[in-house]
Order: structure tokens, then sequence, then C-alpha cells
């Protein structure tokens, strides 16, 4: 992320030198910017990464029985990773991508989106969500902004999970850790697929992976938008930048560090407050439908088996 | 490093061997997709210290294999496979992973795959083995119905020896206290070719006071069947898999005994496992290794006296005082006892 954040990041940032030199002062000033020590310890190392993922995306379908993948490939970092891995993993002529755009969406979007399949060798659709979208808000012309959102999330997973079914293939997921934790998506919408292989990475450990699988230089640089109205942005929209979220969300969700601990830790409490209070109340997007238990063994909750079962 | 040859055979990916105490460039190296056929793992062989006429050798074959989910058949039907390629590569000891007739993430499925211990599908694992030694990994249920992560050590068509998972992990992604009843034995038994021999499973393999016990019986060969999934991608290879290595080149060396670990292969449920099976010499060396993540069978040709001769060298294990470890522990003990 070349933005700097806008909120406090971690306040024990820098590592110590190796071994300081005795008798001198250390040249704090001219060292070159160290990284947060949060920001190291969430670097990956990418062929290891596009190994674990390549597998994972062709055991976890073809055990399913489906050697195909569909994905919604918006121009953005998180489906160009995963349209990289899943093209690497089941062969170009296994993955279908879908481009969705509404009206308002940047034109710029498709062009990327283009230029990625382009250069994987992939199918894309351009299958527009316009006509039923507007068809449906003709009756309902105050809605807002949100709702809107929403509906065009969950048109685009219709969307998929049919042409799924046309190309016998399933949907992969493409939303990050970040989004998952902070509850940033659309419940059945975006959020909705059959296997995610970038589930488990930050949206900042998103860009060296990129890099690394050699996506569009235009894609890696472009500001992340969910590209729901004119001019959105995600940090915009958030009110934090991801590198900082990311920081925090590391040391709450990874490593378990209570709000004393990270307050104690530099961050603002303001901030830290808002973050804990954004992904809690998501919870429920993340979760099966809860369901009222009545009998011995109920579906979720004791009747436990593996989605691999069998396989 | 022993002097060493990984020699391909089939048209197999050379056994990519790690040198010890931390990662290298060329493990960073992973093989394409592709490379681990599921149902016809790639073979590799590797010969340490075991050229030299006189020597007694011993070929040990590790079968980092990818179990279907809950599938007993199936999986029997490639333990058949892998003991039958094991056989034509002069192997006398066949290592499974942990649970490797079952799969690991089977939660509800754990009774409907459990069985005794002297149950048709061992007998016909055993009987298949022949002159082979195989360990296998099963769910076992006992006479009163509890059900156990066990790995049988089946020798001359029997079973000789079960091992009862004693540390169940629930805690992360691991729930296996919910499923499992805990093995109550941390015992070594001799096996006719291989000396005396220990086994255990998988988080076992982490508990000091297991290495302690085994160091007391005086084991030749320490053999871990492990399901560890990967968690940790920040270096060239996963934390797990380094973490693992440590624990085996460091028991091997207090011991004075051949450690072997045989990790499964595979994505299941999520969990991507990553293989990398291996085999520590008595000294601490890592004798050979298998490729990460993807199915492999590694045949390790060795001296089946170094254990003896390492021991010689360094005779920790004799030199123990049991008294004092169980003065000790008994004393640390009571006072929890009496803390209550």
């Amino acid at each position: 992320m070349s933005t700097p954040p806008s909120v406090p990041v971690a306040m024990p940032a820098t590592v110590p030198p190796a071994t300081p030199p005795a008798n001198s002062r250390v040249e704090i000033a001219s060292a070159a910017p160290q990284r947060s020590a949060e920001a190291q310890a969430l670097e990956i190392h990418c062929p290891l990464v596009e190994a674990l993922l390549t597998r994972f995306i062709r055991a976890e379908l073809t055990r399913a029985g489906f050697p195909r993948a569909v994905l919604g490939l918006s121009g953005g970092i998180d489906s160009t990773v995963v349209a990289y891995l899943a093209a690497r993993a089941l062969g170009p002529d296994n993955v279908l991508a879908i481009a969705m755009p509404y009206k308002t969406s940047n034109d710029a979007s498709l062009v990327d989106a283009r230029a990625v399949a382009d250069q994987l060798g992939i199918r894309l659709v351009e299958i527009p969500i316009t006509g039923q979208i507007d068809a449906y808000f003709a009756r309902f012309p105050d809605a807002s902004r949100l709702r809107l959102a929403n509906k065009c999330a969950r048109e685009r997973m219709t969307v998929l999970y049919d042409q799924s079914a046309a190309f016998g293939g399933l949907v992969l997921g493409t939303s990050n850790k970040t989004e998952l934790l902070l509850g940033y998506g659309t419940q059945f919408g975006d959020m909705a697929s059959a296997v995610n292989p970038i589930g488990d990475l930050y949206k900042t450990q998103l860009y060296p992976l990129a890099r690394h699988l050699g996506a569009p230089a235009a894609i890696l640089e472009k500001t992340p938008t969910g590209d729901l109205w004119v001019g959105q942005t995600d940090e915009g929209e958030l009110g934090f930048t991801y590198a900082a979220v990311d920081a925090l969300l590391y040391r709450l969700v990874d490593c378990r560090w209570n709000e004393a601990e990270l307050r104690a830790g530099g961050w603002e409490a303001d901030f830290v407050h808002q973050v804990m209070e954004r992904v809690r109340r998501n919870h429920y997007k993340r979760r099966m439908p809860v369901i009222a238990k009545l009998s011995a063994r109920t579906v979720d909750r004791d009747f436990r088996y593996s989605r691999d079962w069998g396989t | 490093m022993p002097a060493e040859q990984a020699t391909s055979v089939e048209q197999a990916p050379p056994a990519e061997p790690t040198a010890g105490g931390g990662s290298t460039a060329e493990s960073s190296k992973f093989p394409p997709l592709g490379g681990g056929d599921r149902d016809r793992p790639a073979v590799a062989l590797s010969r340490i210290g075991a050229e030299r006429p006189g020597v007694t050798r011993r070929r040990v074959a590790l079968a980092q294999i990818d179990p279907c989910l809950g599938d007993l058949e199936r999986n029997l039907a490639l333990h058949e496979q892998t003991i039958e390629r094991a056989r034509r590569e002069q192997a006398e000891l066949v290592v499974f992973p942990e649970l490797s007739l079952t799969g690991y993430y089977l939660r509800d499925l754990v009774p409907d795959v459990a069985r005794p211990a002297q149950c048709a599908e061992l007998q016909r694992l055993a009987a298949a083995a022949g002159d082979l030694a195989v360990v296998v990994g099963f769910v076992e249920r006992d006479e009163h119905g509890d059900l156990f992560n066990s790995a049988a050590f089946l020798e001359d068509g029997r079973v000789r020896y079960v091992h009862r998972k004693v540390y169940l992990p629930t805690y992360g992604l691991f729930d296996e206290q919910r499923y499992f009843a805990a093995g109550q034995r941390v015992r070594a038994f001799d096996s006719r070719r291989f000396g005396r021999v220990g086994v255990v499973v998988c988080e076992d393999f982490w508990h000091l006071s297991v290495a302690t016990i085994l160091q007391a019986e005086r084991i030749d060969w320490l053999l871990c069947l492990a399901n560890s999934p990967a968690r940790g991608v920040r270096d060239t290879e996963v934390r797990t898999a380094s973490t693992y290595r440590h624990i085996g080149q460091t028991y091997a060396q207090l011991l004075g005994a051949y450690v072997a670990v045989c990790n499964r292969a595979g994505v299941e449920e999520g969990l991507c496992f990553w293989g990398g099976s291996f085999l520590v010499s008595p000294d601490g060396d890592i004798a050979a290794a298998a490729p990460p993540l993807d199915p492999h069978l590694l045949i390790v040709e060795l001296d089946a006296n170094a254990p003896r001769r390492a021991r010689l060298q360094t005779p920790i294990g004799r030199d123990e005082r049991l008294s004092v470890t169980l003065g000790e522990l008994g004393r640390i003990q009571r006072r929890q006892y009496e803390a209550d």
C-alpha cells in the first residue's frame, strides 16, 4: 500500500538494529524507512502461498466433483489474485470469469478485467446487471445507496451461481480476511461462494501475492474500491486505511491482544473501539443462520460433518 | 549432512532433503502442480551411510499419502497399493501417516469408521504386508465403545502393537477431545527387525514427557505418524514443518535413535497438509526428506546399527537418573494436589 496510514499504527514500529556498533549512535534518520512489526509479521513467502492455494483450489473443487471454476472478475486486486490462482490450479480452459457491470460502474474496471483474462487465457463473459436492477428499483425509487449496493452484490451472486451451473463449475470466493473480519461485504452477495482461496489473507497481503503472480501494474496501483457508486473508495468509506486496519486486526485477531494491550501498543482508543465493534456487529455475516435447537442433533451444532466427507 | 544420494525411481521428482536448522533457498522451490498423484505417489530413494559392505542395512518407506475422508475401503486399497510399491523397492518397513485409513477431519464420522484392533481391515493389511512391517493410523474402538486415534504396528502377519494417541489437541483448529478418548500408555516394544521401537501420533511428539519415557525405554526407532496442517507462511516453508524438524533433530540426538516423521499430503476441509515427511539419523542429521505438500513415497536405506553407535558415543539415555525425575515430578504433583 502506498498510501500512508491516516490513523496511528503501532508504537513498537521499529525493529532493533542487528548489532549496534559500540560507542556509536545509531543513525536512525539515515536508515531506510522501517516497516512496522505488524507489517513484517504479515509478510508472506509468495511461492509458498501460491503452492498452497493452487493445491487448495484444485483439491477442494475436484473433491466436490467439479474441476472447473467460475468467478466474478471486477478488475480489482482480490478477484485478480483468485483468477491467477484458479488458472494455474485448474488450467485456463477450466476457469470462467464474469464481469457484471452496473451502469454506474467504472469503465476502467472492465478494461483491467479484460487485461487479466487476456493474460491468463481464460474466458471473460460480460453480463451487465443494469436491466434487472433498474427494473426492480423502479418500484422503490427512494431506496438508499446501501440498498442498491447490496442488491447489485446479490444480483451478481445469482448470476455467478447460474453461470456455474451452465459451466459445470463451482463459484470461487474473492473476499479477503480484512473484509470478512470487518463485515465489509454483502451477506449472500459478494461474500457467497463455494470455495474461497483468499479468505485468510489480509488485503495488504494480496499486493505482494498479486505482484508475484504477475498481475498487471494498473491493478496493483489503483485505489481499492467496491465500485458501488461513482467516486467510492474502500478506505474513504471505511474511514481508515487497509494498512492501518490490517496491522490492528493482526494484533487483535491473530495475536489475541485485548483492548488494553492494543492501547498500550500505541493505537488510538477510538480506532480500536470502532474496529472491534465492526468485527463484533458483523459476525452474523460469517455464520450460518442461527437455528432454534429442539432435538438431540441439530444441523451445524451437533450434527457435524466435514464438507469433504467421503471424498 | 552425511553422504547421500537421492536416486529417482520412476519419473519421480528427486527428494529434496532440507539442511538442518532452517529453510534454504532450495526449499523455496515447490514442485509444480500435478507432481503428486493422489492414487499413485511419486517414489524416490535415498541411501544413508549404508553402502559399505558388512553394514546391516534396513530399507524404510515413508508413505506420504493423501487419504480419502471417511472411505475405509478406498483407503485400504491405497494402502495395499503403496505397500506393494514399497515391496518392489525392497522396503522392510512402511510408515503411513496418522489416521491414514480414514482421513483427518472426520468429526461425526469418527464412530462410523472405528474398528477394533483385531478387525478384518487390519488383518487384511497385515496379510498384504507379508514380510514387511507396516505402521498405519486408524480409529480404534475398544471393548467399552471408547474411540481412540490409534496407530497399529503390523509385523509377521499380525498386529504387533497398538499405540493410542495420548495427547489429543483441542485448541485452535483442533477438536480431538470432542471425538476421541485419550490413550493412557507410552511404551516401547521389540520389533523382529527394527529393535526397540516407540510409536507416537502427531501431538504426542510435542510432549517432552513422551520423549523422556521413550528415552528411558532405550528405543532405537521413534516413529511419528502425523497429520500436520500448514500454518504460518512467512518463510520458505510452513512454520509447522520447521518446528517439527527441530523437534525431530533434537529427539534423535537426545535419544540416540532414528526418528521418522510421516506426515500426510493433500488438502482436506481447507487444511493443507504440508507433507515433507523426514527421517533423522541418530546423530541429528536429516537423512532424507520427502517434497512438501504432495503425495510421495520416500524410500531410505540406512545402517541398522547407527543408534547403538550413537548411544555409545553419547550415552545420555544410560546416564538418566529416573529417581531424580520421578522424585521431582512426584514433589510437583504433591504440591499441585495440596494447592487444590
